[in-house]
């Protein structure tokens, strides 16, 4: 299954760093998610964006995860060469990720 | 106990401006507060100042306080903003010269500034730029300099009596954060008060994105009406914990989900939020629906505030040069791929030199680039090719060579455009806090 079948996210950004949250509509698919979506799978899912480290936080209260990602937007929202400088639209792409 | 409902009135600075005029007419606010400064915009408004000292506000203050003015004036409701940008004095003559207009008669305009800290770069010309990894001394072109202020100014302006703040630079937070300090008196030393002000400040910033703004799919997560996007009021109590709603009847949707995602839009380790007014912690915080549009917020909480202050330096970087040409039909996609090959040829064949080049194929991999994934043969796709250069000229022929496809290219490209943008980027570096103060200056309207 797709992670959009159960979860939500929305893309954040601070100069070159993208953060993507993902966020479960039902608390019980937390722990699956948890399990199932680590920062190594997130940095491998996005391999040919994200330059830097992933680090992940865990909110378990509100089923959320957030993923912070580093060197991730093409050198910045100002000088980046991508059509979508802010990577608003990676939190979509996260949620075609299969577990 | 004493409530003070606080609403947000933008969530950057070319926003509608209906959902605010709603708040003050129905949304039984004491404040409105509209956030309209991205981290950039002042160096571009710093440009503008220079060119015309009069000028270097936001661009749509004059639209907005037409309508606002009267209205909070006629509501009691106070005004706090940003939008004064480079030049918050002048944007305070302007919007009290509007106010005299209108016979708005004791209303009192305050200009919150002290945030311009160029004339103190050169104390920390061997600081590191977090951009560049570089000493400050090594950045080229600076247009601006401007510090994220904490509450004090906006504080000082209301304990005077302001009934419409503008300011500079300051923490966005700090828009919603200071009428709270003031409000209920909360002890600026009391970081567990600031943090749960702060989250107010960082759900609201935004606008309608605390209210199913930027939120809705289709079928999974509905939004009511998002044309008529209610944007979000905060009603909050003296211990500083709070319901998030909208305007009855106003469209969007306020729930757990749609104040989760604010949560943690733009944060990094929700335990650590620096502002310059405290380190919120977000890391406990719960939400619970109460009622259709009502949640209650609870769980945040606050440490002592850092020594330093993060100052945005605005510079002139580089120039981006852009083209794009659509093919369709049977074999667009080989067209398209052709057509690029044509233009990186003849950048190298006419010397056109570029620090980094980048090819995308819209309706492909513009937004999402994975080297691994198989596509499936698209109807149409637009090819686009965008460059980074040192120099105007160099940058205009990129989008050149993409025009040119239309007589000398691949069959069938259409609709192609051009475009040539000059880059100011943001470096930043932390100074001392003991460097800045605010300063307030007030016109009241006679």
């Amino acid at each position: 299954m797709k992670l959009w079948e159960i979860a939500h996210s929305r893309t954040g950004d601070k100069g070159n760093i993208s953060n993507v949250s993902l966020i479960v509509y039902d608390i019980k698919d937390y722990e699956l998610i948890k399990e199932k979506v680590t920062a190594d799978l997130v940095k491998k899912w996005f391999k040919d964006i994200v330059k830097g480290e992933v680090v992940r936080y865990e909110l378990p209260q509100l089923g959320a995860l957030n993923f912070v990602m580093y060197d991730a937007l093409g050198g910045g929202v100002t000088r980046s060469l991508a059509l979508d400088k802010h990577g608003k639209s990676l939190s979509s792409y996260l949620l075609d990720i299969e577990i | 106990m004493k409530k003070i409902r606080i609403g947000s009135g933008a969530g950057y600075a070319g926003d509608r401006l209906e959902p605010a005029l709603e708040l003050i007419e129905k949304g039984h606010i004491d404040y409105i507060s509209f956030e309209c400064l991205a981290e950039r915009t002042i160096a571009i408004a710093q440009k503008a100042k220079l060119a015309d000292p009069s000028k270097g506000y936001n661009g749509l203050l004059e639209h907005r306080m037409d309508k606002v003015l009267p209205l909070a004036h006629k509501h009691k409701v106070k005004v706090i903003t940003n939008m004064g940008a480079a030049n918050p004095q002048s944007a305070a003559d302007l919007v009290s010269r509007m106010a005299e207009e209108k016979g708005l008669k004791g209303l009192k305009v305050a200009a919150v500034y002290g945030d311009d800290v160029t004339d103190k770069l050169d104390k920390y010309k061997d600081t590191i730029v977090w951009e560049t990894g570089k000493p400050l001394a090594e950045l080229d072109g600076i247009i601006s300099a401007n510090v994220y202020m904490g509450i004090d100014g906006i504080l000082e302006a209301l304990k005077n009596g302001a009934d419409i703040i503008i300011t500079g630079r300051v923490s966005d937070p700090a828009l919603f954060l200071a009428p709270l300090v003031y409000e209920f008196g909360w002890d600026l030393n009391n970081y567990e008060l600031l943090g749960k002000g702060t989250l107010i400040g960082h759900l609201l910033e935004c606008g309608g994105q605390a209210t199913g703004g930027y939120y809705a799919e289709p079928g999974k997560k509905d939004v009511e009406r998002p044309w008529e996007l209610g944007f979000p009021i905060a009603e909050v109590s003296e211990d500083g914990d709070c319901i998030i709603t909208k305007v009855e009847g106003s469209g969007g949707v306020v729930n757990k989900d749609t104040l989760i995602e604010q949560l943690l839009y733009e944060i990094h380790d929700p335990s650590s939020y620096l502002t310059p007014d405290c380190i919120a912690d977000f890391s406990k915080v719960t939400f619970t629906q109460k009622d259709k549009d009502i949640v209650e917020v609870k769980g945040a909480t606050g440490r002592e505030k850092t020594d330093t202050l993060k100052v945005s330096i605005g510079y002139k970087d580089c120039f981006i040069g852009e083209g794009e040409i659509s093919y369709a039909g049977p074999g667009c996609l080989e067209r398209a791929k052709l057509a690029a090959e044509i233009v990186e040829k003849r950048l190298k064949l006419t010397n056109v030199k570029y620090d980094e080049l980048r090819i995308d194929f819209i309706g492909i991999n513009s937004i999402y680039k994975n080297s691994e994934r198989k596509y499936n043969t698209p109807e149409e796709v637009r090819l686009r090719v965008a460059a980074r250069t040192k120099n105007k000229s160099d940058a205009a022929k990129i989008g050149n060579e993409v025009e040119t496809l239309y007589t000398n290219g691949p069959a069938g490209g259409g609709g192609a455009t051009k475009s040539v943008s000059e880059i100011v980027s943001v470096a930043s570096i932390l100074i001392n806090r003991t460097d800045v103060e605010a300063k307030v200056v007030y016109k009241e309207v006679q």
